[in-house]
């Protein structure tokens, strides 16, 4: 999120497109319902199915599941033709003045491809997606937003196909509903509207996810909403800690702190730091990745100690490293499994075997592991896929090492909610029968393997008996007794090695004692005199006047702003901002756009309490202290961006600097009907005939998605054992309208079959008119959901049914991989 | 399991009776339970579910949890939960959880419980040895280089990669901060680049 | 009818806030500590199907007709209505199985119910069930919690204020200032203790229009009652008086089946 959960009290117009919160996120509802009541918010939301958030909007649209780009595509149409946007905040804010490589050709002029497409890699060249630069070798702009070559003109270009005809055939949506969808949303493009959008797996879990994404994102800019209270681009994530866990690295592209994983030719920390610190000669662009240098060194210092010096690069060669162009993510890591290559496979905290698409894949891969080791609460399918169904358990020669891990109350420690805030919890009580926290867990692997490594040598030991692991008091063994979670949350805060000077100043100014925790991240330094395990958590464990403070832990409800910020509350990454990008709330000089709802506003006159020079920025803490944007010395409001403004033409995408529409892999039209284009170019095919995908095939002729429900959670190894939850959910099933239910001679309550081109499972029928058929290009398409709560293994008497993972296809969006679940074919019958 | 009907009326008929006939009004009177919160430490926790992060307070005796709900000072939630949230004592009150190491022999039909030393000394092992058996301290890449003439070609070279490709790991946005810290930091060690977890599904 | 209305409390229901969560399903278990039963999924995201011993609230899922849209999904909270003028209070023949408790709740003691049942065929709205061991099970409106100053489990938990507990006068008076011009339970029963601000008419939200106690509930309170309370032990006379007022008992097997 970009905001947070309460700020969407402050909204005027919230739309609800790609999630669902009234039953994955539903105390959201509680700040939605405020908006409505106090503001007279209208709420808005974009559904395939009539869910139960639907039930409480303003007005529903419906929409073929995998259309959102055409839908949101005819919407900047419409602002755009209909002078909706707001002026000011495009022309100072976003790179829509930007000129353009003439050589670039749009979607719209080449017939659903941007120029650069090469057949054969099935890769963009990128070379045209640039800017012109003048001289100074900054982007040529026109500030009138005429040049044709500008970003706002190819924005126009890109999207004159959108029309409502167009809109409507592809995603079924009468035009009726579309303009009254548009018109509400547009009319936050004034300085005193403001719309929000909320997003989640609805988005994220298609082919084209990451630029379903993008396309909100330029509406937004578009109409001034980024950086305002309630405004911003809201991803409601899926779990209690998704966001810490990817904020921490967990993942193969990223370090601590969105820091890339380094790959083979990147071969010292001076490549590393070259290769990845974006630069801009522009003097009024903060470009904050500029310090990327300080945050990998800092890290390495965390990581590697006393052993992280300056003549072995900080250990920078320990770090694995990828091949060119290899690709760890979920679903190449099950096909490696799947073709024999691991040997082991740690599954902790997570059940593959029902949370993964295509799940029988997965689960034939467990099959080809020489060992496993599962971490969880409850048994569940992946720890026990060897008794399930098809296998028999004298063919598996995969062991499998279960260990009970302790819950989220018998142990403490943080988490990271979608608003970024950093919340602690305290331990309650003790750790169920011999159950243990997984730090506890971890502490006693990495203790033995560095024990082996220490007592019989072997391949490389250096990164194992190297890395650092000060978090308690330690046993005659020289193992860590307990883990003290308290000391991890301060290396990842990190400290001051040595004094810390700004040596910039004259004379230079002490800004950390060897020793102390750091204040925040802007003392960090690439010289190695500082460490920082996670540098966007630096300020979550620090020293204030002495005094060492988990910030996580408070819970002070002063309110300053009135807007629900809560700046005493617990933290919130970076530095206790709470909405990010609010420089974009003010105008050039400084002055909230809205008067209403000053995030923050500029005081010319009020003495900075650092400088003492008159000038400080009140309200939420400001995206960098710099003066407005006008001001001398004034600085861009976007600081994560190089350019400093936002992007509406984004280059960094794979598979084009705008969105396109493009059908899912699987779906139900011969042909795009916007371009000859018919699936995202440049997604990655996997081979396998584990990986089958059938597209206009008589076989499998139903539009289908998977979801959740409130009551459960995930793959319901938590819920599915708890016999509250499950009264209410008991069993997996399938909805279905009416129309589709009669075709095909089913009845609410029957059970039904349902496949795909990977497998197949049963389903209670839930007939019903949420679902209705869509006419699309003239022809009717049938949608069917069903969430992907259940399998075989709890319930044990099987009653629940199986994970709608085994009907879900292998293949990814082609920026983040991330499974398209929420369009493929199926087909029903009665069972 | 219900009461027949005979036997119930059985029941009532004999001891019932002394009750109905006498008087005691006294509204006051909790049922069976009482109030089991009754002098109970409460703890705070944030709802191990979605992302909302909606406070809850634990209420514990004993060193048992008595009862769970919406912390009313969180300004989130202000003391409501949806049923998943309401749900948090069923967790950690619950007899199907996980209370010992299993472990699954190859070819085996079934689990059988051990012990922690053994199993975490035993998982060791296998990191080590596969670890070592796969680890590659170099790797082959193509490059694109820079002659000296500006041209550039492409070449392949050796790179220092120190990584290992015969263990992945998934897992988990449900375990906290530090703990994923953790996790990154040894995984790494081991020389682990096939890391992932529900981020990415 | 007694005099409460100063200190009377209520829950005001408001299904246009509700969003279905269920929030209040599970609050009340973990409250009273009620087990989960096993459930079928029947075609509907209603479980279970109608109030049960271990559920003494739950969430009507209902889809109607709708002018701009598919359907309208409703979700109604259905629980023990505690009437002012209570059927089941008025036929129970156990004298503190059921009573009032300072703040206008229909609360029970498991200790004196005697298991007739006769308190279901006195209740306008079925809502009275049996436990395994054959006692009345039912919202009690948490009396216990408000004993010590807290609101009821399913008030507390619920994230938009579908459920609302109060002052029912206050309750009546902002329901009709938010624009709900009729308030059901206002007036019906001598009041309910449970009330719902509806938009329509009460019928699309599962409740009748006049909800009303049996005429043999009547007759069996003014008449018979205060003979067999004097003249045969409650039970007894529950069961015989059952015969005569309503009719046989179920299928006992059916019954085992329901807990």
């Amino acid at each position: 999120m970009t905001n947070h959960w309460i700020d969407i009290r402050n909204a005027d117009v919230i739309l609800v497109m790609g999630s669902n919160p009234a039953e994955n996120h539903p105390i959201s509802m509680k700040w939605v319902k405020e908006a409505r009541e106090k503001r007279g918010a209208k709420l808005i939301v974009v559904d395939p199915r009539f869910t139960r958030t639907a039930a409480k909007a303003d007005v529903y649209a419906a929409m073929r599941s995998g259309t959102d780009i055409s839908f949101l595509g005819g919407m900047i149409k419409y602002i755009l033709e209909n002078n909706l946007y707001f002026k000011e905040y495009v022309t100072e804010y976003t790179n829509a003045p930007f000129l353009v490589n003439p050589d670039f050709k749009t979607a719209g002029d080449l017939n659903g491809l941007f120029s650069g497409y090469d057949q054969k890699t099935r890769k963009y060249d990128t070379k045209t997606w640039s800017f012109q630069l003048g001289e100074n070798g900054l982007p040529k702009k026109d500030h009138t937003l005429r040049n044709p070559h500008c970003v706002f003109q190819l924005l126009k270009k890109q999207y004159a196909r959108y029309t409502l005809n167009e809109v409507s055939d592809i995603t079924g949506t009468p035009k009726e509903k579309l303009v009254e969808v548009y018109k509400l949303y547009a009319s936050t493009g004034r300085r005193d509207k403001v719309g929000t959008e909320l997003y989640a797996m609805g988005w994220t879990q298609h082919t084209i996810g990451t630029q379903n994404i993008r396309a909100m994102c330029i509406i937004q800019l578009l109409l001034g909403n980024i950086g305002m209270a309630g405004g911003g681009i809201n991803a409601l994530r899926g779990e209690s800690n998704v966001q810490g866990s990817t904020d921490q690295g967990l993942l193969f592209n990223i370090l601590p702190g969105y820091l890339p994983v380094p790959t083979a030719s990147v071969t010292e920390l001076k490549t590393y730091i070259e290769k990845f610190t974006p630069r801009t000669k522009d003097p009024k662009s903060v470009n904050w990745w500029s310090n990327r240098g300080k945050y990998i060194t800092s890290y390495l210092k965390a990581i590697y100690g006393a052993k992280a010096r300056k003549e072995n690069d900080f250990g920078y060669a320990w770090l694995p490293k990828l091949d060119e162009g290899q690709n760890g993510s979920w679903l190449v890591l099950f096909d490696q499994m799947f073709k024999g290559k691991f040997e082991g496979f740690f599954a902790w905290g997570q059940n593959p075997a029902c949370s993964g698409a295509n799940a029988g894949k997965v689960r034939k891969s467990l099959a080809k592991l020489k060992w496993m080791v599962n971490v969880n609460l409850f048994d569940n399918e992946t720890g026990s896929f060897w008794k399930g169904p098809g296998m028999d358990p004298k063919d598996v020669q995969t062991e499998v090492f279960l260990l009970p891990a302790a819950s989220s109350v018998e142990k403490e420690g943080s988490i990271s909610n979608s608003g970024r805030w950093a919340q602690w919890r305290y331990k309650a009580i003790d750790p169920m029968g011999q159950s243990k926290p997984d730090s506890e867990i971890m502490n006693e692997l990495y203790f033995r393997v560095k024990s082996l490594y220490l007592r019989q040598g072997g391949k490389s030991p250096e990164p194992v008996v190297n890395l650092t692991w000060n978090y308690g008091e330690k046993d005659s063994t020289g193992k860590v007794k307990e883990v003290n979670i308290h000391n991890v949350a301060k290396e990842i805060n990190g400290y001051y090695l040595e004094d810390v000077y700004d040596k910039t100043a004259t004379p230079p100014k002490l800004l950390g004692k060897k020793g102390e925790l750091c204040a925040s991240f802007v003392p960090l330094q690439a010289d190695g005199t500082t460490s920082c395990g996670c540098w966007i958590y630096s300020q979550s464990y620090t020293q204030k006047e002495g005094k060492v403070v988990n910030m996580m832990a408070r819970r002070g409800k002063n309110d300053p702003t009135g807007l629900g910020l809560y700046p005493e509350w617990s933290w919130a990454w970076p530095v206790n901002r709470r909405i990010i990008y609010n420089r974009a709330s003010v105008d050039p000089h400084g002055r909230p756009w809205d008067p209403s709802r000053p995030v923050i506003k500029w005081d010319p006159v009020k003495p900075d309490p650092v400088t003492k020079k008159p000038g400080v920025w009140v309200g939420d803490v400001p995206d960098g202290p710099a003066p407005p944007m006008a001001t001398d010395n004034g600085k861009y409001p976007f600081i994560m961006m190089a350019a400093g403004v936002g992007a509406i033409f984004g280059p960094g995408m794979v598979d084009g600097p705008f969105p396109e529409h493009y059908e899912a892999l699987e779906c139900p039209l011969e042909a795009n009907l916007i371009s000859k284009q018919r699936i995202n170019p440049t997604i990655k095919l996997f081979g396998d005939k584990a990986d089958a995908y059938f597209s206009c095939d008589v076989r499998y002729p139903f539009v289908a998605s998977t979801y959740r429900v409130s009551e459960h959670w995930q793959t319901g190894v938590l819920t599915r054992h708890l016999p509250w939850q499950l009264e209410m959910q008991p069993q997996m099933f399938l909805e279905l309208s009416e129309e589709l239910a009669r075709e095909k001679s089913i009845n609410d309550g029957d059970k039904v079959i349902v496949s795909s081109g990977r497998g197949e499972l049963w389903a209670v029928a839930v007939v019903t008119n949420r679902l209705k058929p869509f006419k699309i290009g003239g022809s009717t398409v049938h949608q069917v959901g069903m969430p992907w709560h259940f399998g075989w293994q709890y319930p044990e008497d099987g009653s629940g049914g199986e994970s709608a993972n085994l009907l879900t296809p292998t293949v990814g969006d082609a920026n983040t991989m991330i499974p398209e679940t929420k369009a493929f074919m199926v087909n029903v019958r009665k069972a | 399991m219900g009461v027949s009907r005979r036997e119930f009326l059985k029941l009532s008929g004999s001891t019932v009776l002394l009750g109905s006939l006498g008087i005691d009004l006294d509204p006051a009177k909790a049922y069976a339970q009482g109030l089991r919160i009754k002098g109970a430490t409460e703890t705070h926790t944030i709802c191990p579910y979605c992302s909302v992060g909606c406070g809850i307070l634990v209420q514990t005796k004993d060193g048992k949890v008595v009862n769970t709900e919406g912390d009313p000072e969180h300004p989130i939630n202000e003391g409501t939960l949806c049923s998943k949230g309401a749900s948090l004592y069923q967790v950690v009150n619950n007899p199907l959880r996980l209370t010992k190491p299993k472990y699954r022999a190859p070819g085996a039909a079934e689990f059988k419980e051990v012990e922690w030393d053994w199993a975490l000394d035993e998982i060791a092992k296998r990191v080590k040895d596969t670890r070592d058996r796969t680890f590659k301290v170099t790797s082959k890449a193509k490059v694109k280089e820079k002659a000296a003439d500006g041209s550039e070609k492409v070449v392949e070279k050796d790179f220092v990669v120190n990584r290992t490709d015969g263990i992945a790991h998934v897992g988990s946005a449900a375990l906290d901060n530090e703990e994923c810290y953790l996790l990154q930091k040894m995984l790494r060690s081991w020389g682990l680049v096939y890391i992932e977890h529900q981020a990415r599904i | 009818m007694t005099n409460r209305t100063n200190k009377r409390k209520a829950i005001l229901v408001t299904p246009e806030v509700c969003i279905g969560c269920r929030g209040c399903q599970t609050a009340c278990k973990a409250w009273n500590q009620l087990p989960g039963m096993k459930t079928k999924n029947t075609g509907t995201m209603q479980n279970p199907p109608d109030l049960e011993p271990v559920d003494y609230n739950m969430i009507r899922y209902s889809e109607v007709p709708s002018e701009t849209n598919p359907v309208r999904w409703l979700f109604v909270s259905r629980r023990c209505m505690h009437c002012d003028d209570a059927g089941c209070m008025r036929i129970c023949p156990a004298p503190g199985a059921l009573f009032r408790t300072k703040e206008g709740a229909v609360a029970f003691d498991k200790d004196k119910c005697i298991g007739c049942k006769l308190c279901v065929a006195g209740c306008p709205f079925d809502v009275p069930r049996y436990d395994k061991d054959g006692k009345i099970a039912k919202c009690h409106l948490c009396y216990d919690r408000l004993a010590e100053g807290m609101q009821p489990a399913c008030t507390k938990t619920c994230p938009t204020g579908a459920l609302r507990f109060g002052d029912r006068d206050q309750l009546i008076a902002q329901a009709k200032q938010a624009g709900y011009g009729k308030i059901y339970g206002e007036a019906d029963l001598g009041g309910l203790g449970t009330i719902f601000a509806f938009k329509d008419a009460p019928k699309l939200y599962g409740y009748a229009d006049k909800p009303n106690i049996p005429e043999s509930v009547i007759f069996w309170h003014n008449v018979l009652k205060p003979l067999a309370v004097i003249g045969l032990g409650g039970a007894l006379a529950g069961a015989l008086l059952h015969y005569v007022a309503i009719g046989p008992h179920k299928d006992d097997d059916e019954e085992v089946k329901k807990s």
